[in-house]
């Protein structure tokens, strides 16, 4: 395959021009290459592709049985029953994702624009290793500490026993805590300097060039990080599993046991068969989607981004 | 108020907001190490568990966690790295491209339940794999391509166009120029990645419960199923028994990973002072 774009500007001197000094083995052997490059690259949309089609082609049933309104729309999860409304795991996820958010967005925002616009250097070279590493610490982890620590601290604000929404959203909040500050302070960096220097030369103290300048200049940086953050709430499960009680039912009240749409699966999956493991495979469908449609609007927003500046 | 007031208030707050991030990780960390420390013996590292309680060690699960998380970087290292090189050398920007790169987004960002429930669905049923290492590590590697693709392309970015030039001045072809000038010099910043990548696959709990299974095995062939560590500190936690092998196998599991990440920074961090 001859493709003449196929070149950058570092190479001035291959196959477009007419200059070609390679052999024909050579120029085989360069080809061939390419494409297997290609097709390395390809696989990332082969394997997207094949998730897509495979969770999809084992929940497409749901269609059926229970019938796509049924399943979207009905109020009762019961393995027993064979009843698979979604409508309780879906109010559960937003309710934790919400809750995460409220939570975790200002933490999160004010975490970032404390790296970029206050800390020294020194301090930086702690909080944002910290940052990163809290990253890397497995969900499950997070989800032992919430069993743990933060669900009889719930319970005793609750009553109960602490499984529920209010531990959920703690623990949520805290894991999304990096995505979003990392995502912030990357914006934050990307406002031209001239336009702070031109704050601080007006005589705005530094929390007026925050609110007023920076945060304005970065706020659609900003909202597909909030985007992102709320992409791994929605899609967060062992931690949600371990501490937000698994049952579906719809919200009672912060310290009523609840369940979400990936806590289910969870559970359900180690004995489902039939209908009810087609019904598993539908929520993961919904969370794939779901996904799939967050990064085509962060995307999007950054194409507009691109426009506009 | 004035504006000198507002200022401190505001930079107070944005002060703690801080502290509060770096409190919560020290928090998760301080509590595991402290309360799993007293855990950490040879018997517990190497030994089986046993018993109704799952008394004794946690050797399997760690060996069943090294293990796929070593496959899962064989399998995925050479097509994230050479798909990388298609994107930064090769490509074009253009409609594959944009594809290219909105399926790596989407791998990145879909959740790990549904990475789980595919790696089920195609590797154990489909392509009957059964709960095996090799179904858990083709599943993990869905998750780590985009990782390591990203830092991938990131590193061949950064490689100054001069060294190129200089290549191709030497009559070199572009393979040539990108396997013995490109590649090498990149080379630190990949190998950051790939350690990241695997740091994340140690810590993954939902794709390999569902593809390489929950019973507590020493796998030797990939087709052997196992138990992961996160899945057994899940169990345990869930089940509520045991707490002591729990904290163990916390604290083992932060270890791992922390060393991972900390390997990464420093890798990254001797690359910066070497330029």
């Amino acid at each position: 395959m001859t493709d003449p774009h196929g070149r950058d500007e570092a190479t001035p001197v291959s196959a477009g021009s007419g200059l070609k000094m390679m052999s024909r083995a050579t120029y085989l052997k360069e080809a061939l290459l390419k494409n297997v490059f290609l097709l390395c690259a390809v696989m990332a949309v082969a394997g997207v592709a094949l998730i897509f089609l495979f969770v999809g082609y084992r929940g497409w049933p749901v269609i059926q049985n229970p019938g796509l309104g049924a399943f979207l729309f009905g109020a009762e999860w019961s393995a027993t029953y064979g009843k698979f409304g979604i409508a309780p795991l879906v109010t559960g996820t937003l309710v934790v994702t919400i809750g995460a958010l409220l939570l975790g967005a200002p933490l999160a925002i004010g975490t970032a624009v404390f790296l970029s616009e206050i800390a020294t250097p020194g301090i930086r070279r702690i909080v944002r290793p910290a940052v990163e590493m809290l990253a890397g610490v497995p969900s499950v982890v997070f989800g032992f500490f919430g069993l743990v620590i933060i669900r009889p601290i719930a319970a005793e604000m609750t009553g109960g026993m602490g499984f529920g929404a209010l531990s959920a959203s703690v623990i949520l909040a805290v894991m999304i805590v990096p995505t979003i500050a990392t995502l912030t302070e990357d914006a934050l960096r990307s406002v031209v300097p001239g336009i702070r220097e031109a704050s601080y030369a007006m005589g705005a103290t530094t929390w007026q060039t925050i609110y007023k300048v920076l945060l304005p200049a970065a706020k659609i940086g900003i909202i597909d990080a909030i985007i992102l953050g709320m992409g791994r709430a929605i899609g967060e499960t062992m931690a949600v599993v371990m501490v937000a009680g698994n049952a579906p039912q719809f919200f009672k009240g912060l310290g009523a046991p609840i369940a979400t749409v990936t806590s289910q699966i969870v559970i359900d999956m180690s004995y489902a068969s039939g209908d009810h493991r087609t019904a598993l495979f539908g929520l993961a469908i919904i969370l794939f989607m779901i996904s799939m449609g967050l990064v085509a609007l962060v995307r999007a927003l950054s194409r507009l981004n691109a426009k506009r500046s | 108020m004035g504006k000198r007031w507002s200022n401190r208030i505001a930079l107070g707050v944005l002060w703690a907001c801080g502290l509060i991030t770096v409190a919560a990780l020290g928090a998760v960390i301080v509590y595991v190490f402290v309360r799993g420390i007293g855990q950490i013996t040879p018997e517990f590292i190497f030994t089986k568990p046993h018993g109704v309680n799952a008394e004794g060690g946690i050797g399997p699960t760690i060996w069943a966690t090294l293990y796929v998380t070593g496959l899962s970087m064989v399998i995925v290292t050479p097509i994230a790295v050479l798909a990388a090189v298609y994107l930064a050398e090769y490509a074009v920007q253009g409609r594959l491209v944009n594809a290219i790169r909105f399926a790596a987004d989407t791998l990145a960002s879909v959740p790990s339940i549904v990475m789980g429930l595919f790696g089920f669905a195609f590797f154990v049923e489909a392509m009957g794999f059964k709960f095996s290492v090799l179904s858990g590590a083709l599943a993990l590697s869905f998750l780590m391509l985009p990782i390591v693709m990203r830092a991938t392309e990131e590193a061949i970015r950064a490689v100054p166009k001069y060294i190129r030039w200089g290549s191709y001045g030497l009559g070199a072809s572009k393979w040539q120029t990108v396997s013995r000038i490109v590649l090498p010099a990149a080379l630190p910043r990949i190998l950051t990645g790939i350690i990241l990548a695997m740091g994340r696959a140690v810590g993954e709990t939902a794709v390999v419960i569902f593809t390489m299974g929950q019973a507590i095995y020493l796998p030797l062939s990939p087709l052997d199923p196992g138990r992961s560590m996160t899945v057994h500190l899940y169990t345990l936690a869930m089940e509520g028994i045991n707490m002591d092998a729990a904290y163990g196998t916390a604290l083992l599991l932060m270890v791992m990973v922390l060393f991972f990440n900390l390997s990464a920074r420093w890798l990254a961090a001797r690359n910066r002072r070497l330029r």
